[in-house]
């Protein structure tokens, strides 16, 4: 076995809070920069040159790329050949969260209890973990804005039921958010499992390099075409018009049962924020 | 691009057309989900709410937190559909301008119209550029709210988008 401390988790898991709320994802980045070269309308050019302004802003004086940052995601990948020694390991990574959450000047977005609203503390994160072969860990930390988590949508559909549908679905949902929730966005896409598999893997989608597209043959198809739909909204930059209402599509998918075909569409603002980091 | 000054009176508000580019400079207060479920219960009781709400700009914001040696941290906007349900009464009470992102209610909109009012957008997802234009930061009111209470910003130049103007025009989609 291999021995991990805690405390070396806890501590890679403060500099990717860090990071991911100030320094904004290079492929996301390459796509706004390609968006901003193609943009014709007057207001949507602007507040794109504003977005890309605002990651040099956030770079230059270490402030985070936007004020909501974010429920803390943390995704854990084990290896089964790993130890990890001294404290618990949830303590280590909310540990590690409000010190890269304190130390980039985050905001204290978590309220402890959803119905009296009491207590605004940077933690406790969300953290999913998975076994994996091998002997590493690898962290990723994806701080999740509600304005945009607030769009997502759940559909199960009747496994007669084909892509055609799904596609759809997720282009209403795009059009349902509109200017809400920080347009052009990336919209992530599970498809299978049970009803929390699919929301998981839509969230997990957005982890994925936005500017590859799936290796699966029907899942590739089906991302360009929503891409293509959801960019003739005419929703634009922050609702101000135009072709470019998202960057990209990302979609994961996982085997289901006979009965059902679960899909789940998570959005992302334009602010798309993550890093990960490998022990 | 037109320059405006705070107080936000109705004869300066006139003018914008929905579209228009603004730069605003002078006092504007935050307020968020929250805080505007306070302000709302003031009013409805015949209270007094925390800030002098007469041409006031009420700035959907909830900032992050402060780097030393700064005046405030990241401070976009939020959105502006979830003030929808409140957004009548504070109009009512002399609110004379509202600054946040997305769309609004058919309610809000007829609302604008009614009390010659404005809604602007700002750049959203772009807090980092948007605390350059803020002068000086003070929590005001309802300081147990954290990143929800109600701050006093100073700004200068403040970008903003008519979105929808006192005519009830709309930019397209809001």
């Amino acid at each position: 076995m291999r021995k991990i401390p805690a405390a070396k988790i806890s501590d890679t898991t403060a500099e990717l809070c860090a990071r991911a709320n100030i320094i904004l994802r290079k492929d996301v980045l390459v796509l706004l920069r390609s968006a901003r070269k193609k943009e014709k309308n007057g207001l949507a050019a602007a507040a794109l040159d504003a977005i890309l302004e605002n990651a040099r802003a956030a770079a230059a004086e270490r402030t985070p790329l936007c004020q909501d940052t974010g429920l803390p995601y943390v995704f854990l990948e084990i290896g089964q050949g790993v130890l990890i020694t001294g404290c618990r390991l949830d303590a280590a990574v909310n540990n590690g969260v409000k010190r890269g959450y304190a130390f980039a000047s985050c905001r204290q977005s978590v309220v402890s209890h959803p119905l009296s609203r009491s207590g605004s503390s940077y933690v406790p994160a969300v953290i999913h973990t998975d076994i994996v072969p091998g002997s590493k860990v690898r962290v990723t930390v994806f701080p999740k804005g509600f304005g945009s988590e607030n769009k997502t949508g759940l559909k199960m559909f009747r496994p007669t039921e084909s892509g055609d549908e799904i596609v759809n679905y997720v282009v209403s949902c795009s059009a349902e958010a509109g200017a809400d929730a920080c347009p052009p966005y990336i919209i992530g896409c599970g498809i299978g499992g049970g009803a929390d598999t699919a929301c998981l893997l839509a969230k997990k989608s957005l982890l994925r390099d936005v500017r590859k597209r799936s290796p699966d043959r029907l899942l590739r198809k089906m991302e360009k075409e929503i891409l293509r739909k959801v960019n003739r909204l005419n929703i634009g930059p922050m609702g101000l018009g135009g072709g470019c209402t998202a960057l990209a599509v990302n979609i994961e998918a996982s085997p289901t049962h006979i009965a059902g075909l679960p899909a789940a569409v998570n959005i992302s603002c334009h602010a798309l924020r993550s890093a990960s980091a490998v022990i | 691009m037109r320059k405006l000054l705070t107080p936000l009176t109705k004869d300066k508000i006139a003018g914008l057309k929905a579209g228009e580019q603004v730069l605003l400079s002078g006092i504007i207060y935050t307020a968020r989900d929250q805080a505007h479920k306070l302000i709302a219960a003031a009013l409805s009781k015949g209270g007094k709410p925390p800030v002098e709400l007469s041409s006031c700009v009420i700035y959907y914001c909830g900032p992050s937190g402060t780097p030393e040696g700064k005046v405030i941290g990241s401070c976009g906007p939020t959105t502006s559909s979830r003030m929808d349900a409140f957004a009548p009464l504070l109009l009512e009470a002399g609110v004379s301008a509202m600054i946040g992102k997305g769309g609004r209610s058919d309610k809000v909109v007829r609302e604008i119209k009614r009390r010659k009012a404005v809604y602007f957008i700002t750049y959203a997802g772009c807090g980092a550029l948007l605390a350059r234009t803020v002068r000086k930061a003070e929590v005001i009111a309802y300081s147990h709210l954290g990143p929800e209470a109600v701050y006093r910003l100073e700004v200068e130049d403040f970008p903003l988008i008519v979105a929808i103007d006192s005519s009830g025009r709309k930019l397209k989609g809001f």
